[in-house]
């Protein structure tokens, strides 16, 4: 318990935490401060590219074990069924229609790849080490979630989606994140510690700055959204977004144990299986569910649970981790 | 300086649905038209704005075609087929060009 409160003490006032918060105040007191877009995708490509290529580095370096494959599966299987469970959590908590439950869903099944790195800093911070391969685990759980919720529509004989044609297939599986995500994995993986020598002034040193910046336009972006869609979160929906995290936490926590992953590996497991969609996820349910009220996905997914997991989330399943796995 | 009738389209549409469109609108023989970047807006889906998105859910941009009055309906057609269920605005409006070959 000392060990959690110290962690979430630490993990509230770094300055990738304030930074978010300075981002979300920000919005919320109507400042003038902004990101321009462009900027916020220079950002997002070069944290992709970080993480990606660090995680094949490791993997180069510590060399793969069957496990891989295996958690790959399990984030697979992770992505189709959390959205499932997340729909009938949000039939039961909340009067949604089945549209926005099923768009909903779709998010909480994906993952979060700023959680997910938010979190591989906390760690790295902390001297835990993890499984270098998550990074395409994580890469792995993008897509299942959205084919999951669109099956939950047809299932229910909705004429509302306008179901999966092939441009949209192609386009959750090739998007852009997933695309630099492996592929910056694939080149770190073949360049190995060679690789990272050459280039880690770029991708080591100034990663964390970087991060922080993102924070503040993700603070910014979800202050906005809390601003201008904050109508639509109701307690019922609220309550969802802060106990869906948690219960899908409990999912990764298992699956990760079941794998026998280290404490790191366990904990971006929970990770992952907690965060929801907010980059991926939305475009493609503008395009396949486009009746769904995005300001309801989108508020809950940025506005709630990404902030419940970057301030309380991520240390809670490092600690949970920790204490269970003996790291 | 002689000038020619002819009809300005501007279809200002979500970002993912972009590709989708101008399919449609090459598939229905215009060639010609322009793509613009929204900055930002509100609507019935409420305001929002393109500085600091890093996802393409939330951004609009604006598709403009110029062409000859005659061929107005079946552009319509193609863009209404896409748009159709989609957040976004069609409008037509009357304008002059100088080269009427090229449209």
């Amino acid at each position: 318990m000392t060990d959690f409160l110290s962690l979430a003490g630490q993990n509230l006032l770094s300055p990738i935490i304030l930074s978010f918060v300075l981002g979300l105040l920000a919005a919320l007191a109507r400042s003038d401060l902004n990101i321009p877009e462009a900027v916020a995708k220079g950002m997002s490509i070069y944290l992709l590219f970080a993480i990606g290529f660090k995680g094949g580095a490791s993997v180069a370096s510590y060399g793969l074990d069957a496990r891989l494959g295996l958690s790959l599966l399990a984030g697979v299987i992770l992505s189709a069924l959390l959205p499932i469970i997340a729909f009938g959590l949000l039939k039961a908590m909340t009067g949604m229609s089945r549209l926005d439950a099923a768009a909903v869903a779709a998010h909480y099944g994906s993952i979060s790849i700023v959680t997910f790195v938010a979190a591989t800093s906390v760690l790295e911070g902390r001297g835990i080490p993890s499984e270098g391969y998550m990074v395409a685990v994580a890469a792995a759980m993008e897509a299942p979630a959205i084919l999951s919720a669109l099956w939950l529509i047809s299932r229910g004989g909705g004429a509302e989606s306008k179901g999966m044609d092939s441009a949209l297939l192609r386009e959750i599986m090739l998007n852009g994140s997933i695309v630099l995500l492996i592929g910056a994995f694939a080149i770190g993986w073949a360049t190995g510690e060679q690789g990272m020598k050459e280039i880690s002034s770029f991708i080591v040193n100034p990663f964390k700055g970087v991060l922080c910046l993102f924070l503040l336009d993700m603070g910014l972006v979800a202050g906005r959204g809390l601003r201008g869609g904050g109508g639509v979160l109701t307690r019922g929906v609220l309550a969802f977004g802060v106990l869906m995290p948690l219960v899908g936490s409990v999912f990764g926590l298992g699956a990760g144990l079941l794998l026998g992953l280290s404490s790191g590996g366990v904990a971006l497991m929970m990770v992952l299986s907690a965060s929801a969609s907010y980059i991926a996820v939305p475009a493609a349910m503008r395009v396949a569910l486009p009746e769904a009220n995005p300001s309801l996905y989108l508020t809950l997914s940025l506005g709630v649970t990404f902030p419940f997991n970057l301030t309380v989330g991520i240390p809670l399943y490092v600690g949970i981790a920790m204490a269970l796995t003996g790291g | 300086m002689q000038t020619h009738k002819a009809k300005r389209v501007e279809i200002t549409i979500e970002n993912v649905m972009e590709s989708r469109l101008t399919d449609a609108l090459r598939k229905a023989g215009v060639t010609g038209y322009t793509v613009l970047p929204v900055l930002g807006g509100s609507g019935r889906s409420g305001a929002w704005t393109r500085s600091g998105q890093v996802s393409r859910a939330q951004g609009m941009v604006q598709v403009i075609c110029i062409i000859r009055p005659e061929r107005l309906d079946e552009l319509l057609d193609a863009a209404f087929a896409v748009v159709e269920r989609h957040i976004g605005v069609v409008s037509v409006v009357d304008c002059d060009v100088l080269r009427a070959e090229r449209f």
